[in-house]
């Protein structure tokens, strides 16, 4: 375990390791002090601890690390993450997992509003709540949520699935309640497997997607914009 | 017909006769019409200024034979690698799903010959077009399409789109003819739908997240290369500024004139300034803040010729960059084309649907056929020549004006036509010391 103090050595000592092909070995980060950028664009698959609380783009551009913070988590969590696993034990502010193409991304506590805004194949697991927009225009991957979502959930989504337990205070434009099949229930279960949270069950959450009637631009469609 | 009768026929000023169409059209359509090009109404302009030239007490450099430096570098401001350019014309970011794959190629041929950049678009990276790029610029747009940290550290330099002058404040849309397999893979979306691209970043709002953002780019590409902030001319004064305090190290500045691969008629020809006004206003925000050569300026939006180049330096501007031109450079609307223009309504020099995918110069387009005959090394050699062009011409003002360096050329070499020209360049009126607007 190599130990990382950033209010000492800075973020640039650490995301440099995190750039270093041949590093191996687990990371811990020490005073983090809210600081923006900590643990970004990583590329090699280490265990990386940060314990405190975590400023803007916390695990930015992620690739294969697995970054566990210890505390709770300023905006754009995990944007654009391409694999790996970030895990945020607290809250997380707005627009986490924003863009993000792959990987698991798992706020224990809260996510504030936008969550998953435009994501491209991640899969994001909330403990509790989410803000208004999540999932705005989120193209594929999965959202979970154990907690209740704001207002317009899913507006102008494409093609990635959402589930939740909770209320969903309103539906964003072309985004509807779906079918909840066998096939969604089994993916559901290994999404709560994976992200180790173990106190829901399938079957208690619900289905949105996209209805798919804003494919095509087409003025009987005008109202809906 | 005869004489007389043409006489007789009066078009009305409010309504001509392009306004009654439209009016017809939209009664038969009910939607706005959706184009390509860029704004085609006469806004002032580069043609309303005119160089002094040398005279008894400045002399000029001999043409062809005193050298005329036309190199620029950009973005030293704080990494490792700045950019190193041999001519400052720049090829501005268009993407690989306006454009087809042969076009891409050829505008990286075309520049990579004249030692200047090319840069991406909407849409991520191509192997065609990195392949082909010796300087290439990757676009970090709202959509994020295609966006990994891969490509983002294969660039040579990294150019946040905040905006675009032929739509500022507007997202992209590709219309679902132009989603083929491979432009939808490349963004994560089901093939052949209508793509939006969103108007706003999903991850930062204002000047105080944008520092952040650029940090975290820069930590992300080891500090290596330069971030450009680039804007579509609005407020060019405050945002040229912020751009700066965000730590940019180039802005790039897209006046209303830009081109657009498919945007609203109605936003083309109605929103933003023109490119005239916004490098005056974005190199005094430069000048007063101390930063003018030290956070270089690249200005677009109707570049044409070496004479809007010459221009656009003088203002300040320490490269241009073209899009239309370069388009307009590897075959779009040439003449040869004629039969299919007639085809789809159109007239070589004035298709501008490159929104739907049927371009017959194989330029706008993902139709297999059709880009197949866009040849890549034949549109490159194009491109470098008409650049080459640009760069003669530019250096043959500047030579006439007494400069070594192109860059040496300032507001001084320059009168305006008109009063709203002087006004919105800051220089005088011809014939006059009056520069409207600065008082006397």
């Amino acid at each position: 375990m190599q130990t990382i103090d950033v209010s000492v050595e800075g973020i640039r000592t650490l995301n440099q390791l995190l750039h270093t092909e041949d590093h191996t070995g687990a990371i811990e980060v020490q005073n983090p002090n809210g600081r923006h950028s900590i643990a970004v664009g990583a590329t090699i698959p280490v265990d990386v601890t940060v314990n405190g609380h975590v400023g803007y783009y916390c695990a930015g551009m992620n690739q294969h690390a697995n970054i566990q913070v210890n505390g709770n988590a300023g905006p754009g969590l995990a944007e654009n993450m391409m694999s790996g696993q970030v895990r945020v034990t607290g809250d997380a502010s707005q627009y986490c997992g924003a863009t993000a193409h792959g990987g698991l991304l798992v706020v224990q506590g809260n996510a504030a509003a936008r969550c998953g805004i435009s994501m491209k194949g991640v899969d994001i697991v909330v403990g509790g709540n989410v803000g208004h927009m999540s999932a705005f225009m989120a193209q594929t991957g999965r959202l979970v949520i154990c907690g209740d979502a704001g207002d317009a959930l899913g507006d102008s989504i494409y093609e990635a699935r959402i589930y939740v337990k909770g209320l969903v205070k309103s539906t964003g434009a072309d985004c509807e309640l779906k079918e909840m099949r066998d096939e969604h229930l089994e993916e559901l279960t290994q999404l709560l497997a994976a992200a180790n949270i173990t106190e829901h069950s399938a079957k208690d959450f619900r289905r949105y997607g996209s209805a798919r009637k804003l494919y095509h631009f087409n003025i009987d469609n005008a109202n809906a914009y | 017909m005869t004489d007389d009768y043409h006489s007789r026929l009066r078009e009305s000023a409010t309504f001509p006769r392009h306004v009654i169409a439209e009016i017809q059209r939209a009664a038969r359509e009910g939607i706005y019409d959706i184009r390509g090009f860029g704004a085609k109404r006469r806004v002032p302009d580069f043609d309303d200024l005119l160089f002094l030239g040398a005279s008894m007490s400045r002399y000029p450099l001999e043409g062809y034979r005193e050298t005329c430096d036309t190199s620029v570098t950009l973005g030293a401001r704080f990494t490792k690698k700045p950019i190193e350019l041999k001519i400052p014309i720049t090829i501005a970011g268009m993407s690989f799903g306006a454009l087809s794959a042969q076009a891409k190629e050829a505008l990286g041929r075309g520049a990579s010959a004249m030692g200047t950049s090319t840069t991406t678009g909407d849409g991520g990276m191509t192997p065609e077009e990195r392949g082909h790029s010796d300087l290439l610029v990757y676009q970090y747009l709202p959509s994020r399409y295609g966006m990994n940290p891969d490509d983002l550290r294969k660039a040579d330099a990294i150019e946040i789109v905040v905006g675009q002058g032929a739509k500022p404040g507007g997202g992209g849309m590709l219309l679902g003819m132009k989603i083929s397999e491979r432009v939808a893979g490349m963004r994560d979306l089901p093939e052949g739908i209508d793509q939006r691209s969103a108007c706003r970043h999903p991850d930062w709002t204002g000047p105080d997240d944008l520092e952040i953002k650029i940090n975290e780019l820069r930590e992300i590409t080891d500090w290596q290369i330069p971030i450009y902030a680039k804007i579509g001319a609005s407020r060019p004064y405050f945002d040229t500024a912020l751009a700066v305090k965000s730590g940019a190290d180039v802005v790039v500045l897209d006046g209303m004139q830009g081109g657009t691969a498919a945007t609203q008629d109605v936003f083309i020809e109605h929103v933003g300034i023109p490119t005239l006004p916004a490098v005056r206003m974005a190199v005094d925000a430069l000048k007063e803040l101390d930063m003018h050569r030290k956070v270089q300026l690249i200005v677009s939006g109707g570049i044409r010729s070496g004479a809007d180049v010459a221009k656009a330096l003088a203002l300040g501007a320490d490269a241009v960059s073209i899009g239309t031109a370069a388009l307009i450079a590897l075959g779009d609307n040439s003449p040869e084309h004629e039969e299919e223009y007639r085809k789809l309504g159109t007239s070589a020099g004035y298709y501008d649907d490159w929104q739907d995918g049927k371009d017959p110069a194989g330029i706008c387009t993902q139709d297999p056929e059709l880009a197949a005959r866009l040849d890549p090394e034949l549109g490159g050699r194009r491109l470098a020549n008409y650049l080459s062009c640009l760069t003669l011409e530019t250096q043959t003002l500047a030579r006439a004006c007494g400069k070594s360096h192109v860059h040496n050329l300032e507001p001084e070499d320059l009168v305006a036509l008109t009063v709203e020209s002087a006004a919105m360049a800051g220089v005088p009126l011809a014939g006059t010391q009056w520069i409207p607007g600065s008082g006397y």
